[in-house]
Formats: structure tokens, C-alpha cells, sequence
């Protein structure tokens, strides 16, 4: 048990001091997914042969006489968007149900690189198009914390694997929310960085100028050595941002002078009364560590959404073109000619999610309405990023909650795609503007359901961001593991 | 949406609907395109558009040869083959 709670930053510490080793984390861990991912379906692809080949080549490295990195022996989980060489890489699709990477992302490299240990592929929504991974052609992804609930998405199993400490840390991509909007539903901490911070090398790509990939911790230390560890410029993907990286884990917890802004815009009509008064309370705190909380305006809030669905789907279906049945991937049998081929492959290979948001971006570049949608979608995603450089004149950092409820039921939001965009509708502009943004636990519903508190940062300003969320952690410390639920008794 | 242009947007897609998918996606895209026509209450004549949040521009690398994959290991993901070459349909008589 103690293995399963400890922090990334302790368990590294006791695989560099020789405590423990890194195969008995790993098989320690590999033995919690057999007994307990039943019940949550976090993972699509588990293989025990490479974890441990993972674990073992860390134990000998040490016991070489070797340095090792700063993720020794540390257990983490893959959304299934990252390649990984020779090891399957679905992102969730019946498309790419065969597929294996010829390579690996550079993200995958580097945590290798820190001696990491990936103990699975987790579960996500199709293409990462989704709020609550209910899009998986794989099956959805329970809550922890209640199975009959959806964990968020589309990184949902990242999400669940940490909450249910299947794996102490976990990798996501964020769009439009996909590593914060799960994070908050399933009582983690979950950071989207600013957008060039992070390689988007060998990540399965969904909207380039949105898409930038992040970490899942149980705590916001773990979460900055992780990003200290991924984060860098890349010389194979040209948007990586080519600044120093930070010691993101140096400054944690400094409080002291920090200017919180607390957008009118995001305490409006739509956000449930608990998670109201749970942001609320965690605004005193604040307050109380010595924070000054500074009341801004981002007005063009009430448009992100629509902007996003233009943005965000006219990319899609620009990057979903090369799923064409000839390259990689499904194919379906029996056509006679290219263009069916095309079609008749892509209509079995995406599911219901994916095709619409295709349809839709493939409308809004066309012909006749690219000015009205696609032209102004960029126009606005203007004065969106411009409304936050206004308000960050005037704070470090803004505060409001991440999603406007806690986990909902599973298929609930299914038959209607706009209620489901709209759970993003805090999250979103961070991606449009490109600024770094977490969310770490604030407390819970009445109904035991974790709540999520967001802050978002200036561009490449993690430092300020982490250590704010670190000083409201500390202050705070709520139970990040659920105990009390029904996947207990499997724990054994 | 009418079913005409759902039609003419998948053909563009090169997605095949059944008649029943057409119908669904029609009423569901005509709400996300009606949700979406709010942005029409905003004056953007004077806004330069934003492609990209963090504009970086004319990134340059040196032209310098490197590893890379073997044809095998490149095409090793192909559904059909033919030594290294992609199989196809034939798309000239």
C-alpha cells in the first residue's frame, strides 16, 4: 500500500537509494491493474514483458553505476494518442486498431530518457474528440470514485489510472480541456502547458494550434517534474517553443505578493451551485495565504465555445484526411474503386463523434462559408487571446472552477453534442490563447464527487502557475484516493 | 443543415453515411451550426485573424541527412502490400 500512495517524487527517491527496486514497483502496480481496471477500463492496452523490461533496465542501470533520472522506476500511464515503438497505439479508434508506431513520440523518449516506467496505454475518447471518453470504440472509462459515472475526456483513463492509483503518474493531450476537465472529475491535478512547451512529435494529431500535451499527478510537485522532464524545444516540431526550461519544482508554494484574477464571466448561469460555492471557498483560502484577489473580465468567454468548434474541427479534418485505408490502419474489405475505398473505410473505421466533427470542419473551410465560419472563428480566437492579455496586466494568475459540474452520469450527454461541448467552457479558451492552465482538487460534492479549481498563467509562465496551485494544495490537502467506493473490496 | 448539404459535406469528407446516420447528423450539426452562428453578433472588421496562439514564424533547420526508417518498417503498417509498395485499386483504365 505504501508503494500505491506514494508520491512520484518519493518513489523515485527510494529506487535511487536502492530501497526499493524498480521491477517490484512495477509488478506492484501491474498486480493493482489485473485486480482492479475491471471495473474502471482506465487501460486499453497493458503488457506486462514491457513494463517489466522497463523496470528491469532501470535496476540495471543503477546497478551499473549509473545516474538515474528523476523518474526512476516511477509508474506511469500513456494516453493512447502517444506513439510508443512496437507497441500498440489505437487512439481509441477502430482506424488504428492494428496500428504500431515505427517510432516513438518525443515525449515517450524523454520520460524514458528520466527512467520512467509506462505500465499501460490508457483509454480515451475517439481521436481525443470528447468530454467524457464515452467516444472510445474500446468501451468507456468508469469514475473512480463512482463507477456509474463518466471520468471526463477525452484523456478519461489517464485520469481514472491516477485517481485509482493504477499508476502514480499519467500523460495526456489537452484540445479544449482533455487533461483538466478529467482531472477535476476524477480528483487529480492536471496541467495543459503553454502551447510549444511540449513536443507534439509522434502525438497523434487532432488540432495542431490547440493540441499540447501534459501530465496527471496526485499531487502538483509530481506534476512539475514531470514537466521539467518533457518539456523543451524539438527540432522535429517546428511550434516547439525554443526557451530555457524552467525548474518548475524550485519555486513551489510561494503565495507571497500573487495577484489572483477571478473572471465575472465564468460565475454565471451553467455552473452548478456546489461547485460554485466549492471555487468559492477556495477563493478564501487564497485570500487567507495572502493572495490579493483581483475581480477581471474576459468578455468574449461566452464565445469560446463556438470558436473552438470551428477552430478545432476545421483542423481535424484536415489531419483525420490521411486515415485513407492505404497507409496504416483499417481498411475495409471489398471496394472496388479509390474513392470508395475512402469513403467506405472511414465510414467502419471513425465512430459517430469523429465523423460529425470532420463533417463540420469540412463545412466550415468549404467553399462559400469560409469567410463567415472559419475566417471568423480566427477573428474572434483573436479577441480571446487579447481579452487574457488585458487581464494579465493586472494579475499573475486567474481562478475559477475547471468544468461547470462534477461527474455526470454515463450517457447522459450522449444523444446531444452540444450539451457535451459545453462542459468545456472554461477550459477552452486556454487552449485558443495558448497559455498554460491546471486544475487541483478543491473539495467535493455533497455526493462525494471531487471538484476541480483551474488556474491559468501567462505563456510559458508554469512557474507562477504550479506555485500558486501548490501553496492552495498545501493549505488545503484533500484526499486524492478514493476509498470509500465500490472497486475497494478488489483491492484485497 | 438539409440533407442535401450533409450529403454533399460528406461527400466532400469522403465519409459514407447510411440513411440513417444522414438524418441524425443533420439535426445534430444544424444545432452546433446555430449554437455557432453567435458569433455573428460580434463587429471583427478591424481583427486580424489568429491561426496560431504563440506565433512563431519561419522556423528553419539545417538540410542535413539522417536516419531514418527502413522501407519495410515504413510500410510494415499497410493493410495491403505489394514488397514496398502500398496496394491500391486500380485508378487508371
Amino acid at each position: 500500500m505504501e508503494i500505491i500512495s506514494s508520491t512520484a517524487v518519493d518513489l523515485s527517491r527510494m529506487v535511487v537509494s536502492g530501497e526499493i527496486s524498480a521491477r517490484e514497483v512495477a509488478q506492484t502496480f501491474l498486480d493493482r491493474i489485473a485486480k482492479i481496471d475491471p471495473q474502471i477500463h482506465a487501460f486499453l492496452h497493458v503488457d506486462p514483458r514491457w513494463t517489466l523490461s522497463l523496470a528491469d533496465a532501470v535496476d540495471a542501470k543503477r546497478a551499473a553505476g549509473k545516474r538515474l533520472g528523476p523518474l526512476a522506476g516511477v509508474p506511469v500511464a500513456l494516453k493512447d494518442i502517444l506513439c510508443t515503438r512496437g507497441v500498440p497505439t489505437t487512439c481509441g479508434s477502430r482506424i488504428l486498431e492494428n496500428f504500431v508506431p515505427p517510432y516513438s513520440s518525443t515525449c515517450v523518449e524523454k520520460l524514458l530518457a528520466a527512467d520512467a516506467v509506462f505500465v499501460g496505454k490508457a483509454n480515451m475518447d475517439e481521436f481525443a474528440m470528447g468530454s467524457s471518453t464515452e467516444n472510445s470504440a474500446f468501451g468507456p472509462t468508469a469514475n473512480p470514485w463512482d463507477p456509474s459515472r463518466i471520468p471526463g475526456g477525452s484523456s478519461g483513463g489517464s485520469a481514472a489510472s491516477v485517481a485509482a492509483r493504477m499508476a502514480t503518474l499519467a500523460v495526456g493531450s489537452d484540445t479544449g480541456g482533455s487533461i483538466r476537465q478529467p482531472a477535476a472529475l476524477c480528483g487529480v491535478v492536471g496541467l495543459k502547458p503553454t502551447y510549444g512547451r511540449v513536443s507534439r512529435y509522434g502525438l497523434v494529431a487532432f488540432a495542431s494550434s490547440l493540441d499540447q500535451i501534459g501530465p496527471f499527478a496526485s499531487n502538483v510537485r509530481d506534476a512539475a517534474r514531470v514537466l521539467g522532464v518533457i518539456a523543451g524545444h524539438d527540432p522535429l516540431d517546428s511550434t516547439s517553443i525554443p526557451a530555457e526550461v524552467d525548474d518548475y519544482e524550485a519555486a513551489l508554494g510561494d503565495m507571497k505578493g500573487v495577484r489572483v484574477g477571478v473572471p465575472r464571466e465564468y460565475f454565471t448561469e451553467g455552473l452548478d451551485g456546489e461547485v460554485e460555492a466549492r471555487v468559492r471557498a477556495a477563493l478564501s483560502v487564497l485570500e487567507g495565504l495572502g493572495a490579493r484577489i483581483v475581480e477581471v473580465t474576459l468578455p468574449h468567454t461566452p464565445y469560446a465555445v463556438a470558436t473552438y468548434y470551428i477552430v478545432a474541427t476545421a483542423e481535424a479534418s484536415s489531419n483525420l484526411a490521411r486515415y485513407d485505408g492505404v497507409h496504416y490502419g483499417y481498411r475495409r474489405p471489398g471496394t472496388s474503386d479509390i474513392i470508395e475505398l475512402y469513403c467506405k473505410t472511414r465510414e467502419s473505421g471513425f465512430g459517430a463523434e469523429v465523423k460529425r466533427r470532420i463533417m463540420l470542419g469540412t463545412f466550415v473551410l468549404s467553399s462559400g462559408f469560409y469567410d463567415a465560419y472559419y475566417l471568423k472563428g480566427l477573428k474572434v480566437r483573436r479577441l480571446i487571446k487579447d481579452d487574457f492579455d488585458a487581464a494579465f496586466k493586472t494579475v499573475d494568475v486567474i481562478a475559477g472552477p475547471t468544468s461547470p459540474t462534477a461527474a455526470f452520469k454515463m450517457g447522459e450527454k450522449v444523444e446531444d453534442p452540444l450539451s457535451m461541448y459545453l462542459c468545456d467552457i472554461f477550459t477552452i479558451s486556454a487552449n485558443l490563447a495558448g497559455i498554460p492552465a491546471v486544475s487541483v482538487p478543491c473539495g467535493f460534492t455533497s455526493g462525494g464527487l471531487p471538484v476541480g479549481l483551474q488556474f491559468t498563467g501567462k505563456v510559458l509562465d508554469e512557474r507562477t502557475l504550479l506555485s500558486v496551485a501548490a501553496a492552495y494544495e498545501a493549505a488545503t490537502k484533500f484526499p486524492t484516493i478514493p476509498e470509500a467506493l465500490s472497486w475497494k473490496e478488489a483491492r484485497g | 443543415m438539409d440533407l442535401a448539404t450533409v450529403e454533399y459535406v460528406a461527400r466532400l469528407s469522403r465519409v459514407a453515411l447510411s440513411p440513417e446516420e444522414l438524418q441524425l447528423f443533420a439535426g445534430q450539426l444544424s444545432k452546433v451550426l446555430d449554437y455557432i452562428t453567435q458569433l455573428n453578433a460580434l463587429d471583427t472588421g478591424d481583427v486580424t485573424a489568429l491561426a496560431q496562439a504563440v506565433e512563431i514564424t519561419n522556423v528553419l533547420r539545417d538540410d542535413v541527412a539522417r536516419e531514418s526508417l527502413e522501407p519495410s518498417e515504413a510500410v510494415a503498417n499497410a493493410p495491403e502490400k505489394i514488397g514496398h509498395f502500398y496496394k491500391v485499386p486500380a485508378v487508371l483504365e
